[in-house]
């Protein structure tokens, strides 16, 4: 099997290879010559690293948005790590885990969504691996986008664009029925309640991952003190290592960050799917679509 | 001037803790949530998987109201004490 893949084969898998990991090396490059040596507990923001002047506002070039604009394309050098040289007889394993993911992604949007959204297996399995991986890159030491509000905002307000296109796909007069449905006096709760799936979305991402940094964050700060507490005592450089600090932070870290992280990528995964489903007004849609049909024949 | 800041870091920080008095209602729901959860796979231990994967979607749900105190907590510690010695710099 080895004879068969020429040597551009394997170059190109080198450079796709390269393509994913470079993108990480250059983030820890970037934050090792900007960091900023500070002491005790320093709870920060995204740094910005500079700014471009702009009419109305100046746009703020964030470490969050290199940041995520890092993670995509490792992401895409995944991707096409994982698909090159695709075979009908499956033979590799790569191509084996590639079908894998696309095989899980589909009966998840199948099983959530109905056959009617299969289209949106794509977009759903986009939207899980960069909120996973985003939240992964603090395995790293790096600032994960997705504790920045500004990135996992962008994110809701595209899964309410969708929701409100669905909405209104059986013409606007439907949607803007559907807000006063039980009783036209509920208008208003409707409406706030409209308004409040994004907000809630985005802070339930940004919160669970920013907590979990703040929380090891102030946990760190304290072992430090603990264990100059404890171990103080101790002659020379001995007494200024903080022994405590090794080890007990990266038990947290199992859960604030690669399990919370993944969950919450999940989570929000999975309330899209449920949002833009139940956003269409399906058995309304299809009749009125046969009616069109049936006056079509008709005339 | 200096006592004027004290207070108003300090009432910052008492809102913080204040505010996060919320967190006691999501910890009872999700609580219930699990225990529930755990009844049912008790009961039928085939869909542990389904159920599992419905509990963890209540809980984030319900986490939500909790999550919003910790981020006006968040937003009081880090953000409110500076904007506030800010505001009242700049009136006098």
């Amino acid at each position: 099997m080895k004879s068969e893949k020429s040597n551009s084969f394997r170059i190109i898998d080198y450079l796709l290879i390269l393509m994913m990991v470079l993108p990480i090396v250059v983030l820890i490059t970037i934050k090792l010559l900007t960091n900023v040596p500070s002491d005790g507990i320093n709870v920060s923001g995204a740094r910005i690293y500079f700014e471009i002047p702009l009419p109305i506002q100046n746009l703020l070039i964030t470490e969050s948005q290199i940041n995520s604009w890092m993670v995509m394309i490792s992401i895409t050098g995944l991707c096409l790590y994982l698909t090159h040289g695709i075979d009908v007889k499956a033979r590799n394993k790569r191509q084996h885990l590639a079908e894998w993911i696309v095989e899980k992604t589909d009966n998840l949007v199948k099983g959530n969504m109905g056959e009617y959204f299969i289209a949106f297996s794509p977009f759903i399995g986009a939207i899980l691996g960069l909120s996973a991986f985003s939240s992964l890159i603090c395995l790293f030491g790096l600032y994960s986008p997705t504790s920045d509000i500004n990135v996992v905002g962008g994110w809701a307000i595209l899964t309410f664009i969708l929701i409100t296109y669905y909405k209104s796909k059986c013409g606007p007069w439907v949607y803007i029925k559907s807000f006063g449905d039980p009783v036209a006096l509920l208008a208003p709760l409707n409406i706030i309640s409209e308004v409040a799936t994004p907000i809630s979305m985005a802070f339930r991402h940004y919160g669970n991952v920013l907590s979990g940094s703040v929380i090891s964050v102030l946990l760190a700060a304290g072992l430090q003190g603990l264990s100059s507490m404890v171990l103080g005592w101790l002659p020379g450089v001995l007494g200024d290592i903080p022994f405590l600090q090794i080890g007990i932070p990266a038990v947290l870290s199992i859960y604030f960050d690669v399990f919370s992280g993944c969950l919450q990528a999940f989570i929000f995964a999975m309330l899209t799917m449920l949002y833009v489903s139940g956003a269409f007004p399906m058995e309304e849609y299809f009749k009125r679509k046969k009616n069109k049909q049936t006056k079509a024949m008709s005339n | 001037m200096k006592i004027a800041i004290a207070i108003i870091l300090g009432c910052c920080a008492l809102g913080a803790g204040t505010a996060m008095i919320a967190g006691i209602g999501p910890g009872i729901g999700e609580g219930n949530a699990v225990a529930k959860a755990c009844e049912a796979i008790g009961r039928q231990p085939e869909c542990k998987s389904e159920v599992t994967s419905t509990m963890l979607m209540g809980c984030a749900i319900a986490e939500t109201t909790g999550l919003y105190a910790l981020v006006i907590a968040i937003l009081l510690i880090f953000v409110a004490p500076e904007m506030f010695i800010e505001l009242l710099i700049n009136y006098k």
